[in-house]
C-alpha cells in the first residue's frame, strides 16, 4: 500500500515536508481519543499484518506501536534480534524477505545502523516505519515531541525549542531538529562540544555552550537521554560533572525568565540529564509525550495502510 | 621462437618521457620497441607483420597502476591475481602492483612469489607483488624486505592499515634504503577515524553516521613525511583525499623531502555527497571527502604535487556490500573504469591535457616504483595501452571482466576507453568492433 500522503514508507523528519509533518500531527488528533475509550479499539487496520523488527532492545517504542497496531485491530507478530535467525547470523536483507514471503503488510524497525530502515525500505515492498535507525532519525519520537509542543505552545512558528545533551548520539535530535525547523521553529542546541556533531554550526541551529543561557533562551527544552557508554567512550569525564554543568534542574530553571516547558524522550536518567524534581516538576510533559506517541503512531500506521487525514474521524467507526 | 613483428598504424603517439606527441607508428619486434615517432612507410619483416590501425586513437606508454587488491591469495571469491590482470589489461593497465593485504598476508619471499607466479601463468597485465611492512601487517615485527625484493616485491606496505607506529616506520624507511624501494603508507590515524564510515562533515552529521575526520589522514602524511626527512627513505603516501594532505606533500616536495603520493580516480570525481541514502559503494577508505578536496587534488595532480593516479581496485562479493552501511566493507572495484574516470572529470573539463594524464598513469607510476615501462623509447619493454579518446560509453559492472561489482559509476556515462593494451609485445586485451570488451589473453 502506498500512501497519498506519505509515500510507501516513513523513514525520516528530514525528507518530509512541512504540509506532510502538519498532516500526520492532525490524523494524530482525533485519534488520541480512541485511547480515552473503555474498548480501546477501531476496525480501521482489520485485516493488515504488522511486523515489530527490533534489532535493538527497547520497551517504551516497541509497546506504544504495539498499542498503536492493536488499537486499530492489526495483526501484529514482534521479532526480537536475540532468539530468531537474526542471532544465527541471518543478514538484514535475508530476514526482511523472508518475512515478506509471508506477505506481511508493513514492517516497524528499530535497527542499531544508520539508514538500516532506508536500506529495507529499498529492498521490499512492505511499508516500512522507522522506529530508530542507529543514530541517523526516530521519525515517530520528533512527531509525537511536535504534537506535544503544539498541544502546549500552539503554532511552532517562531517558538524556541532547545535540544540539550547528546546531539552528536542521539536520532531524537535529528528527528526533532528536521521537524521543528520545518514547522517554523527557532531551535537550539546546547551540550559538550564533544557531544554535538562537528558540523553542527552548518545545521542552521544556534548553540549553546552552557545549559543557563539555554534556559534563558527556550521555551521548551528537550533533555535528550544521556547514555551511559558516552563516559567509557570518553566524551565525558563523569556523569557527576555532567549534572553540575549540563544537568536541567530546579534552581536554574527558577533562574529562568519565563516557564520552561521541559520534555525528555526517556528512558532518564535522573540525577544525570535531568532531575528528579523537575522531571516530575508542573511544567513537565514527559508523561504526555508518551500518551501523544500511541496517538502519532496510530496515524502513520493508519495513512501509510492508504488511510485519509480527512477520514481520520470517520475510521474510528 | 620468432613473434612477428607489430605496427602501430597512424595512432595520437604520446609519450611524455620523451615530450612526444605527435601523429605516427610504432613498431614492436621481439617484445621491444624499436621505433616510436614518425610514420614509416611500407614495413616488413621476415618473421611476418601484423598491423593495428590506431587512427583516431592514442598510443602511450602502458598504464601501471601502482595500488590494487587482488584478493589472492585468500579470497579467491571476490577477485584471483589472474582476474584482476584481466581486468587491468581491459582498463588499459599492462602492469598492476598487488597490495599484500592478502590471507595469508603477502610478509614474505614465498608468498611473494607466489603472486609472482600466478601473474605469469595468467600471462595478462604485469602484476609486481608489494610486500607487508611488518609480518602479519600487525606492525610490530619487520618483514624481510630483502628477500621479498629479491623474489619480485616492487615496494612494502602494509595498507589496509597505517604503518602502526612512529618507531616502525621510521625504520621501515631507513631498512627499505637498502633495496631501493618505496615504503607505500595508508595514512589513517586509527584513534581518530575508529569507528568512523565516511568523512566527518555536514551529510555524516546528517546521516547520523561516524565521520573520519580530514586529519585522521593528515596527520599520519605529515608523520610520515618528516620521517622521511630524518630517514632520507623514501616515503610513498598512498590514496590522498583531502586538501590539507596536499598542502602538506606540497610542503615537503618544496624541501626535496622523497615524498610521492598518489590519488584515486574516485576521490579526483565524486564527494560525500555520493554516500546520501547510504550506498555502500560509496564506502571507502579514505572516504569521499568535499568538493574543495575534490578541487585541491585534481589541482594537485595538475601540478604534480600529486605525483600519479592509482585506483586503489577493492573488489568485494556483492552479499558483503548488500548490508548496513556502517558494516558494509570499504572499498570499490577502479581497474575498468580510472582511465574513463580521469578523462571525463580531468582531461575533459581542462584540467589535465593528455600528455599530463599519460604521465600520471604510466610515466610517473614507473619512475616512483622503478619498473619497467613507462616509456616508448627504443629498446624499452613493449608494453603499451591504445585507447579511444573520445569513446562515450555507459558504466555496466555486470559486464567487467573483474569479479567485483561494486562500483559507484554504475550507470554513468563516461569518455574514454582503452582498446588495445599490449604488453611485452603481445596484445593482452582488444575491444572489439562493437565496443565489447573481450579478452583475447
Amino acid at each position: 500500500m502506498t500512501s497519498p500522503v506519505l509515500g510507501k514508507d516513513l523513514l525520516g523528519l528530514e525528507e518530509l515536508s512541512a504540509e506532510q509533518i502538519t498532516l500526520i500531527l492532525d490524523t494524530a488528533e482525533p485519534l488520541k481519543e480512541i485511547s480515552e475509550r473503555t474498548i480501546k479499539k477501531v476496525p480501521a487496520l482489520r485485516g493488515m499484518t504488522i511486523v515489530n523488527l527490533f534489532f535493538e532492545p527497547s520497551t517504551r517504542t516497541r509497546i506504544s506501536f504495539e498499542f498503536a497496531e492493536k488499537r486499530l485491530s492489526a495483526d501484529t507478530v514482534n521479532v526480537a534480534a536475540s532468539g530468531s535467525s537474526v542471532s544465527k547470523g541471518e543478514t538484514l536483507v535475508d530476514t526482511a524477505r523472508n518475512l515478506e514471503a509471508m506477505r506481511i503488510d508493513m514492517v516497524v524497525i528499530r535497527h542499531g545502523a544508520s539508514g538500516a530502515a532506508r536500506f529495507l525500505a529499498d529492498r521490499i515492498k512492505s511499508n516500512v516505519i522507522n522506529a530508530g535507525d542507529g543514530t541517523h532519525e526516530h521519525p515517530t519520537q520528533g512527531l509525537l515531541d511536535l504534537l506535544t509542543l503544539r498541544d502546549r505552545l500552539g503554532d511552532l512558528r517562531g517558538r524556541r525549542v532547545c535540544l540539550c545533551g547528546d546531539v552528536l548520539h542521539s536520532r531524537v535530535a535529528r528527528s526533532n531538529l528536521w521537524g521543528l525547523k520545518k514547522l517554523g521553529a527557532e531551535v537550539a542546541v546546547c551540550g559538550p562540544r564533544s557531544l554535538l556533531p562537528n558540523a553542527i554550526d552548518q545545521m542552521g541551529v544556534q548553540v549553546f555552550d552552557r545549559i543557563e543561557a539555554a534556559i534563558e533562551w527556550a521555551e521548551a527544552l528537550n533533555i535528550l537521554r544521556l547514555q551511559l557508554e558516552r563516559m567509557q567512550g570518553g566524551y565525558i569525564p563523569s556523569l557527576r560533572e555532567y549534572n553540575r554543568v549540563f544537568g536541567v534542574t530546579r534552581e536554574r530553571l527558577d533562574r529562568a525568565p519565563r516557564d520552561i516547558l521541559i520534555m525528555h524522550p526517556g528512558p532518564m536518567n535522573r540525577g544525570v540529564e535531568i532531575d528528579s524534581d523537575v522531571a516530575d516538576g508542573p511544567h513537565s510533559v514527559i508523561l504526555d509525550q508518551v500518551t501523544n506517541g500511541v496517538a502519532i503512531r496510530m496515524a502513520v500506521l493508519y495513512l501509510l495502510a492508504g488511510g485519509l487525514p480527512e477520514l481520520a474521524e470517520a475510521a474510528k467507526g | 621462437m620468432t613473434t612477428p613483428a607489430l605496427l602501430l598504424k597512424g595512432g595520437r603517439i604520446i609519450d611524455p618521457s620523451q615530450g612526444i606527441d605527435d601523429v605516427g607508428d610504432v613498431l614492436i619486434e621481439n617484445e621491444k620497441i624499436t621505433h616510436a615517432g614518425e610514420a614509416l612507410g611500407e614495413v616488413r619483416r621476415d618473421g611476418g607483420l601484423e598491423v593495428i590501425d590506431c587512427t583516431g586513437q592514442i598510443v602511450s606508454p602502458g598504464f601501471i597502476d601502482v595500488h590494487c587488491h587482488l584478493r589472492e591469495p585468500g579470497r579467491e571469491d571476490v577477485e584471483t591475481v589472474a582476474t584482476g590482470a584481466r581486468a587491468a589489461a581491459a582498463g588499459g593497465f599492462t602492469a598492476v602492483c598487488a597490495m599484500p593485504n592478502t590471507d595469508p598476508v603477502t610478509d614474505n619471499q614465498a608468498a611473494v612469489g607466489f603472486i609472482v607466479r600466478q601473474a605469469q601463468r595468467a600471462g595478462l597485465a604485469r602484476v609486481y607483488p608489494i610486500g607487508a611492512v611488518s609480518v602479519g601487517q600487525k606492525g610490530e615485527a619487520l618483514a624481510e624486505f630483502g628477500e621479498m625484493v629479491g623474489a619480485g616485491a616492487v615496494g612494502v606496505s602494509d595498507d589496509g592499515k597505517p604503518v602502526k607506529t612512529a618507531q616502525l616506520m621510521r625504520t621501515a624507511l631507513e631498512y627499505a634504503r637498502t633495496f631501493g624501494i618505496p615504503v607505500a603508507d595508508h595514512c589513517e590515524e586509527m584513534t581518530l577515524a575508529q569507528g568512523g564510515s565516511m568523512n566527518e562533515g555536514i551529510v555524516s552529521a546528517r546521516l547520523g553516521l561516524k565521520g573520519i575526520p580530514s586529519e585522521a589522514e593528515e596527520i599520519m602524511a605529515i608523520r610520515d613525511i618528516l620521517l622521511a626527512r630524518r630517514t632520507g627513505g623514501h616515503v610513498h603516501l598512498c590514496h590522498m583525499s583531502t586538501r590539507g594532505s596536499v598542502e602538506l606533500i606540497r610542503w615537503g616536495k618544496e624541501r626535496n623531502i622523497r615524498v610521492t603520493a598518489e590519488v584515486c580516480p574516485h576521490h579526483l570525481s565524486l564527494t560525500e555527497d555520493a554516500v546520501e541514502w547510504y550506498d555502500t559503494n560509496a564506502k571507502m577508505n579514505p572516504p569521499l571527502r568535499t568538493a574543495d578536496d575534490v578541487a585541491a587534488l585534481q589541482e594537485a595532480v595538475r601540478d604534480g604535487t600529486i605525483d600519479l593516479v592509482a585506483t586503489d581496485h577493492a573488489p568485494h562479493h556483492y552479499d558483503e556490500k548488500e548490508r548496513e552501511f556502517a558494516d558494509a566493507p570499504n572499498g570499490i572495484v577502479g581497474l575498468e573504469t580510472a582511465l574513463a574516470v580521469v578523462v571525463t572529470h580531468l582531461v575533459v573539463p581542462g584540467i589535465l591535457d593528455w600528455p599530463t594524464l599519460v604521465d600520471r598513469m604510466s610515466v610517473a607510476p614507473a619512475k616512483v616504483f622503478n619498473l619497467p615501462g613507462g616509456s616508448l623509447r627504443r629498446g624499452t619493454v613493449a608494453d603499451i595501452t591504445i585507447f579511444d579518446p573520445s569513446a562515450q560509453w555507459t558504466v555496466d559492472p555486470d559486464r567487467f571482466l573483474s569479479k567485483g561489482r561494486n562500483s559507484p559509476y554504475r550507470g554513468k556515462r563516461l569518455t574514454g576507453r582503452a582498446t588495445c593494451t599490449i604488453v611485452g609485445g603481445r596484445v593482452v586485451f582488444k575491444a572489439d568492433g562493437g565496443g565489447r570488451m573481450s579478452d583475447v589473453g
